[in-house]
């Protein structure tokens, strides 16, 4: 079963074809400096119009997450964890974290990550993150 | 906006609950609709006022009222606290004088329940990676707050059990059977650390309420319930922008808001309702509501304070983790705080004058309180 993907719109076409060239775009506001997620084309935090695309370092750490034990049809049939890390431009985003088993042992509460990019069809590559390797 | 300018004359669930695979939607707000008139010893011609999470349209004229004011705001499960809010706006500015606020959903049957289509941002930020249903995402903000706290998934556990006693008291709850912090434990895993008695029950049910000036309410059979004070606060879509994982904004702007129309302190409540959809909600809701400083939670509940014969009677009717909850549970804490300030509730705790009625949107995404009592 094909994973359930997402369908881009005009403004946030910029951020999944920043996934696809392998790079994590984020917007920052030139007015007020404050960096957001998800894309939107003006600032969350004071209005403004003039903000920017810019590639986020893909640093992260893990900051909260359930192991959904009931998994959806398309993404397999082994709990999963669905996570919120906190990058390390400020802003929040839902993901999945990949290559480590899915138990609360090896996944602690603000641990460091690393974005990786996974292929899911022609349009859509999803940013997951991994545990950086000491 | 005055407190106790408006009151409740009209209260009722749908005649049947829990599983109920034939009736509809529709049916069970029309069923909830018919009682809450009953109650209130009014007919359909009488509501002039409307309010609803559906479609207003459908369901008036499906019920069989013409109404001159509607409000069809859809914040999620707390939508009934900002509808009587906007009823007590409606009514004190003149729109209308009978509000009739109904809800039905077949949350476990699926009887007529209009498909849902992912689209917008949670599609698109949220959903590829594995959002299967509430208790996969509105959970996440748990850890954090637990390792704040330094809460354990016992505090989680106890919470479920203080609530099952409540719940036993209720012949309409779906579990009413004693359960232990062990038991919790032990259950089945739904999206660690929240095992499934951790998580609400599913069912199909309905609830109406009914509303008119306080002047006109003294005309009917029940005694008044006043609205005392209401709050709202609609804040982020999505779960994980919320700003802070260990506090929901929502819960401290509408309660505050609620408080201050009503004129009290938090020693002036006798009752308590917090939408508990899972079982982190009510450590939020002690919290951000100022009924405990942050941290203080969990020692509230193990202490039994929330619990039967505690100073701070909490889900009366078991909660949504064990009375009802169709998907949208706002309606059924209403529902019990009504109950409880009527002095008519199965677990009916002694002397209450003052009920507070927290709902939560969304994945906290929204946010209503309302504040009843028998005081005109």
């Amino acid at each position: 079963m094909p994973r359930q993907l997402p369908k881009p719109t005009p403004e946030t076409l910029h951020y999944w074809e920043g996934c696809r060239a392998g790079e994590l775009r984020l917007q920052r506001c030139r007015d007020c400096a404050k960096a957001y997620f998800p894309p939107r084309p003006f600032c969350p935090g004071c209005g403004s119009r003039a903000v920017e695309v810019f590639a986020a370092s893909g640093q992260a750490s893990l900051h909260s997450y359930v192991i959904n034990y009931r998994p959806r049809p398309d993404m397999g049939s082994e709990p999963y964890a669905i996570a919120v890390v906190e990058l390390a431009e400020g802003p929040r985003m839902m993901t999945n974290i990949v290559g480590c088993p899915q138990t609360p042992e090896a996944l602690q509460l603000d641990m460091p990550l690393q974005v990786v990019f996974r292929k899911e069809s022609e349009a859509i590559t999803l940013p997951l993150f991994e545990p950086v390797r000491a | 906006m005055k407190r106790n300018s408006v009151a409740i004359v009209g209260a009722a669930e749908s005649t049947r609950m829990g599983k109920v695979p034939d009736m509809s939607v529709l049916g069970l707000h029309a069923d909830a609709a018919l009682n809450a008139l009953a109650d209130a010893g009014l007919k359909p011609s009488d509501i002039d006022g409307y309010a609803t999470v559906g479609s207003a349209t459908e369901l008036a004229g499906y019920i069989g009222i013409k109404p001159r004011w509607s409000d069809n705001t859809s914040v999620g499960g707390c939508s009934f606290m900002l509808h009587v809010r906007h009823a007590q706006a409606a009514i004190e500015a003149g729109a209308c004088s009978t509000v009739l606020i109904t809800h039905g959903e077949s949350g476990r049957s699926g009887v007529g329940v209009a498909p849902w289509t992912p689209s917008g941002l949670q599609a698109q930020f949220e959903t590829p990676y594995g959002v299967v249903g509430a208790f996969s995402n509105f959970t996440i903000p748990a850890l954090r707050y637990m390792k704040a706290r330094g809460m354990t998934e016992e505090d989680l556990a106890q919470v479920v059990v203080v609530q099952r006693e409540w719940a036993a008291m209720n012949p309409r709850a779906m579990h009413r059977e004693p359960i232990t912090v062990d038991e919790v434990l032990n259950s089945e895993l739904i999206a660690w650390p929240f095992t499934k008695p951790m998580c609400c029950v599913r069912s199909d049910a309905g609830g109406a309420l009914i509303l008119v000036s306080a002047e006109r309410a003294r005309d009917f059979p029940n005694k008044p319930v006043y609205v005392m004070g209401t709050g709202e606060s609609s804040l982020n879509p999505m779960i994980s922008t919320m700003e802070d994982f260990t506090s929901f904004e929502g819960f401290r702007n509408a309660s505050r808001e609620a408080f201050a129309q009503a004129g009290i302190r938090h020693a002036d409540v006798d009752h308590l309702m917090v939408y508990d959809a899972f079982a982190h909600l009510p450590f939020y809701g002690l919290e951000d509501l100022g009924f405990v400083k942050p941290g203080e939670a969990k020692d509230f509940i193990r202490e039994r304070r929330t619990a039967p014969g505690g100073e701070l009677p909490m889900n009366t009717n078991g909660g949504g983790l064990s009375y009802q909850h169709s998907g949208m549970y706002g309606m059924f804490a209403l529902q019990e705080s009504v109950r409880q300030v009527r002095g008519v509730a199965p677990a009916q705790v002694p002397g209450v004058k003052v009920s507070v009625c927290q709902g939560v949107g969304g994945m906290f995404a929204a946010a209503g309180t309302v504040i009843l009592t028998n005081q005109a």
